[in-house]
């Protein structure tokens, strides 16, 4: 009888988390300069080109990158799980359009509200991600509520009214944005296509907050995911509080979400993907799903973006195309395989 | 003593179409009780409610106290369910199916405990599924699947067992077997087992205690020979038929007497 148990834990998480680390010091010497990493690493303080790429340009992206790339993965995750269904991602859902429109409604209405830290002297961060976090959340309540019948939650419902609502929302951002004046229009255009490019890093180290608040949330959930999985009634009879649960979910995937969206829009694919892979390679338990896909999602971007950055070099592509590159077909795949198999849908 | 299940006046509607009207059944500890009637009769209903996943008006009293008090892991320790189909979209094997039944045994932050591990294995044993503990469930046969549901069940250590139609989609051999199964059971671990059933001639084979529902009401209640009468059957599902008794003269066999 093979049970996960602490050693198989240890060990995915471990190997993982040693790639992910290397991946971030591979790309981190990776692109269209060369650097001397002794170089760069002898005089950080003092005015040193290789130290400026280094510290300045690539990592603060890497590190981006790697949250957004594991928080993209959980939040497939744990999508999956709610809706039973393995080919779920947080843009079917409507969360993403949600968190767009909630974090263009905020830089339209208030685009000079900045949170200052410790009274400005540490800088001074936006509330975009807030408003972003605001908008996932509400909208995940509006499609939830729209797929609730006699107390319960149909996933086919919420999956088709998530696509609605994200084509609806699609259009009233184009609405605004060709209501609001051309410079703004050019912001949120700019917002909207979203990058990982340099970023300070208090930002970085918010979104990582953000991220890994609702990371953590989620991972303590991992048990009643995998009961969740089974459908509603089944995890109820098996000891889950299951409104509290999916209301949990909500809150805490929108929190990743709501930050994602609001510093690289979607990057599509990397939800679906990354869980699909760890699974095959892990198995279903959520305890150990999570953070591996979380970890995997992380390596996943970060390689992803510095393909984006040096494929075309000194042009850049955005890391969507790269990620939509090897997920497309890659999810035409998955389907053909499903239904062969006659599992899921 | 208190009866393991006892209800007052249930009655439940979906919107406005009435599904139960004032059900009334008290189910002692260690009884073995077969709900039996046509689709659409409630029987379904009854045991969503009787497990609290519908809440439904009326009072419902577990071992004396109202199932309002209890919590769904305080719940899922005293109940135990197996559904009529199960639809696992995920690819987890038998085993990681059936240690889900100690979910509430265990912190939910931890993994399953040796204690868990030897329940479940001890499940698996007794429902003949350890040789296929480490396959898919999606690669099983319906009657694998549906002995892997009542190790899952088992693994909760309910005091009660309820199933829905448990048998729906087995062959006679499997069927056999899953009723002599919830028999062993009932007698060795003195188990209540509360099934709704479809099949009224293994009902009547194997539990001592049939409950006819007709539209949402109980129409009988006693044992098989009192609850499968020709005029019973004719008032609840409308057919003829002729009641016989079984070979071993006990138990009544009913044989269908086609109208043409």
């Amino acid at each position: 009888m093979k049970v996960l148990d602490r050693r198989r834990m240890i060990l995915v998480n471990g190997v993982l988390l040693a790639l992910l680390a290397l991946s971030v010091v591979g790309c981190a010497l990776l692109g269209p300069v060369r650097l001397d990493l002794s170089q760069a690493l002898q005089d950080i303080f003092s005015a040193n080109p290789d130290a400026e790429i280094l510290f300045r340009a690539r990592l603060p992206r890497i590190l981006l990158g790697v949250a957004i790339g594991g928080g993209m993965a959980a939040c497939g995750v744990v999508l999956q799980a709610l809706l039973g269904n393995p080919l779920a991602c947080p843009q079917m859902l409507g969360v993403s359009g949600g968190a767009s429109l909630g974090g263009i409604l905020g830089l339209i209405l208030f685009p000079h509200w900045l949170l200052p830290i410790a009274g400005g002297l540490l800088g001074e961060i936006s509330w975009v991600p807030l408003a972003a976090f605001l908008g996932a959340l509400l909208s995940m309540m509006l499609v939830y509520r729209f797929s609730l019948f006699h107390g319960r939650l149909h996933p086919y419902h919420l999956l088709l009214s998530g696509v609605i609502f994200n084509s609806f929302v699609a259009a009233v951002i184009m609405f605004l944005n060709s209501i609001v004046d051309f410079y703004q229009a050019q912001g949120l255009l700019f917002w909207l296509m979203g990058s990982l490019s340099t970023r300070a890093y208090l930002t970085v180290a918010f979104i990582w907050a953000y991220i890994i608040v609702g990371f953590l949330w989620l991972w303590a959930k991992g048990l009643s995911l995998n009961l969740i999985t089974l459908g509603e009634e089944a995890a109820m009879q098996l000891g889950v509080e299951t409104v509290a649960l999916q209301r949990q979910i909500f809150v805490a995937s929108s929190l990743m979400i709501g930050a994602m969206v609001s510093v690289s829009g979607m990057i599509g694919f990397v939800g679906l993907m990354i869980p699909h892979v760890v699974r095959l390679i892990v198995g279903s338990d959520h305890r150990l799903l999570l953070p591996a896909s979380f970890l995997a999602g992380g390596i996943f971007l970060c390689w992803a973006d510095t393909l984006a950055r040096i494929l075309l070099a000194p042009a850049e592509l955005p890391v969507g195309i790269i990620t939509a590159f090897f997920g497309g077909p890659f999810f035409l795949f998955l389907l053909y395989r499903e239904g062969s198999r006659k599992l899921a849908l | 003593m208190n009866p393991a299940i006892d209800t007052r006046d249930l009655s439940f509607a979906y919107k406005d179409r009435g599904v139960l009207h004032a059900v009334s059944l008290s189910v002692e500890k260690g009884e073995m009780v077969g709900i039996l009637g046509p689709n659409g009769s409630g029987k379904t209903t009854l045991l969503r409610v009787l497990s609290a996943v519908l809440d439904a008006q009326g009072e419902i009293k577990l071992n004396g106290r109202n199932i309002a008090t209890y919590g769904r892991r305080e719940l899922s320790k005293l109940f135990a369910v197996v559904a009529q189909e199960s639809h696992v979209n995920f690819p987890y094997t038998v085993a990681e199916i059936v240690l889900m039944g100690r979910a509430s045994y265990h912190s939910p932050f931890a993994l399953e405990g040796k204690k868990d591990l030897a329940v479940a294995r001890a499940s698996m044993e007794l429902t003949d599924c350890l040789s296929l503990s480490d396959r898919y469930l999606h690669e099983l046969s319906g009657g694998e699947k549906q002995r892997v549901m009542i190790a899952r069940a088992l693994a909760q250590e309910p005091e009660i067992l309820l199933l829905d139609e448990p048998s729906a989609f087995l062959d006679l051999k499997h069927q056999v077997q899953v009723f002599e199964l919830l028999r062993r059971l009932n007698r060795e671990r003195v188990l209540t087992i509360v099934g709704a059933l479809h099949d009224l001639n293994l009902a009547a084979l194997f539990f001592s205690r049939l409950v006819m529902l007709r539209e949402g009401k109980i129409y009988r209640d006693g044992s098989p020979r009192e609850v499968l009468t020709e005029k019973t059957i004719d008032e609840v599902y409308g057919i003829r038929v002729r009641v016989e008794p079984d070979p071993s003269g006990e138990k009544p066999q009913l044989f269908i007497c086609p109208s043409s």
